[in-house]
């Protein structure tokens, strides 16, 4: 998928005209990411802390960022990570991708590379086994090349 | 004017990268390309003799951590699908004199090792140069009887990418004592440095002149082209140098040459020799 | 390219309990369909892998629910806690139905 330049500011007008209407939520998230958050955990509001998202600061082409998320759990039978949702709110869609572990896991890591219109947060939420979720936001500047290139 | 330009372009940097990585902002980066932890890639090195520049330095050290370490992994590196992709072409008999390359040349990487170090060559039956896509397509017909590839057919640029990646790591090094070689890196010069199109930019506005710079958000590179075909992150494929070369064009406003013509092989054979001694690193990884 | 190709990365052996880090990677275009065709300017459907998954010896240790915002050639990189020896099992789903698989063995030292 290619996102021109072009398209990429059709979005951030389109964002800009929405931000307008749309009451502001906490993080500044737009309501289809919030709508998704809640529908992940079950309408809670996520805590901060324990899951980290490890993302560039600055994506040198929005078509391919790495994304990394890390969970601060024992990962045991008794207490572990059962799935971490990634948004990324600034796309047409903010659904990225949803990592689910298991005890098996070991370790609550994951890592992929996704697609980013323009520069925007990306958000990942945790859901432990007993129900609890967490959340960690972080914006990734996306920057557009030089001539049309 | 030129130095204002300049100054532009730096401040236009510290702007966008509000100056947290200082290797990122100014220049080339200063880290090292292993691959593998096993593979050391020479990507910096003295210019051969007449070269305007002191120092040839690979398009790796110009691109963010992120991109450098993908390069650095050959796991991580979507490049090497194309490679493993290639490597099928190879074995796979196409034609009607049911040969495969393997048929001829072998299938252990033997025959290859080295040799897309040292394209473009002369080609004394055309009296021109040529490059790994023309000489599959001249042993697809000749030897093979099989149809010639059209211009980044995904198997050419595949079959190139497995070709050109057999000498990773070895320096490129193209022998101008053959034929004309000489006289097409003349043409190839000149080229390079005839300002083109509606914007007025010669290949040296930008890969010579302001090299380390940023055009808006771009950070240019010398220009070499060691990496080739190289994944290209925008793309999510591999691009041809041809195609890189026509997209350069094209960005200047001007009227693009065909892939192959006279004008794009002399430009080949003159700015493949801007990067003598830099390793091959097909599939390089890039913006 | 042709059909969708997979690469996965798995250590040949492991202490008994260790956690092995695993890497994965298929050829695929993720076709989003929010893309355009140039010529004709029909939006050119979705097709993408929308599922990964990896089991070790019959059992789920990761898996993923993908969108159209993954890159193409979709990379995954996750960990393993490996008790015994055995196969793990990597399966991929695309749009149309197609499944990719590929299989590791890991051994005991």
């Amino acid at each position: 998928m290619t996102i021109t330049r072009r398209q990429a500011l059709g979005l951030t007008a389109g964002a800009a005209a929405f931000l307008t209407f749309a009451p502001r939520i906490s993080f500044a998230a737009t309501a289809e990411t919030d709508a998704a958050i809640k529908a992940f955990t079950g309408g809670a509001t996520p805590t901060e802390g324990t899951v980290s998202l490890d993302t560039p600061e600055i994506a040198e082409n929005g078509n391919t960022v790495p994304v990394g998320v890390t969970v601060d759990s024992p990962m045991t039978e008794d207490s572990y990570v059962e799935s971490v949702l990634i948004l990324a709110d600034g796309n047409p869609s903010p659904a990225v991708a949803t990592f689910h572990f298991t005890a098996m896991s070991g370790a609550a890591e994951a890592k992929t590379r996704i697609r980013l219109a323009k520069t925007q947060n990306v958000i990942a939420v945790a859901k432990m086994n007993d129900g609890s979720t967490f959340m960690d936001t972080k914006e990734v500047k996306v920057t557009i090349g030089g001539c049309g290139g | 004017m030129a130095k204002v330009v300049k100054h532009v372009a730096v401040l236009f940097a510290g702007v966008m990268l509000g100056g947290s990585t200082a290797a990122f902002a100014g220049g080339p980066s200063d880290d090292k390309l292993v691959i593998d932890d096993e593979i050391e890639i020479i990507t910096r090195t003295a210019a051969p003799e007449g070269h305007p520049l002191d120092e040839v330095i690979s398009g790796w050290h110009y691109r963010t951590e992120e991109t450098r370490a993908l390069e650095a992994d050959s796991f991580q590196n979507p490049g090497m699908l194309y490679v493993e992709r290639g490597e099928e072409i190879w074995n796979t008999v196409d034609g009607a004199a049911g040969k495969s390359c393997a048929s001829c040349h072998g299938d252990d990487g033997e025959f290859l090792k080295g040799l897309g170090a040292n394209y473009p060559k002369w080609d004394e039956a055309n009296n021109r140069p040529i490059n790994i896509e023309l000489q599959i397509n001249a042993c697809r017909e000749a030897n093979m009887e099989a149809k010639p590839y059209k211009f980044d057919a995904a198997d050419q640029k595949a079959l190139t990418t497995y070709i050109k990646h057999q000498s990773l790591g070895m320096p490129v090094e193209v022998d101008l004592t053959q034929g004309e070689m000489k006289s097409w890196w003349d043409k190839g010069e000149e080229l390079y440095y005839t300002r083109t199109g509606q914007l007025n930019l010669s290949c040296a506005t930008c890969h010579e002149d302001y090299n380390g710079n940023y055009i808006r958000a771009d950070h240019l590179s010398q220009g070499n082209v060691n990496g080739f075909p190289t994944y290209r992150l925008k793309q999510s494929s591999m691009v041809s140098l041809h195609n890189r070369f026509r997209g350069c064009i094209r960005d200047t406003r001007a009227e693009f040459p065909a892939a192959f013509s006279d004008d794009l092989m002399a430009l080949e054979v003159y700015v493949t020799w801007r990067g003598s001694g830099l390793s091959v690193e097909t599939p390089a990884v890039r913006q | 390219m042709a059909a969708p190709k997979p690469r996965v990365k798995v250590p040949k052996k492991a202490s008994q309990g260790e956690v092995i880090t695993i890497k994965t990677l298929i050829s695929h275009p993720m076709e989003s369909g929010q893309r355009k065709d140039k010529k004709t300017g029909e939006l050119i459907p979705r097709k993408i892998i929308n599922k990964f998954s990896c089991e070790f010896n019959g059992q789920v240790v990761f898996s993923c629910d993908l969108d159209p915002a993954v890159s193409a050639n979709p990379y995954m990189e996750f960990n393993a806690k490996v008790n015994e020896p055995g196969t793990f099992k990597f399966t991929w789903v695309d749009d149309d139905g197609s499944v990719y698989e590929t299989e590791k063995k890991i051994t005991i030292e």
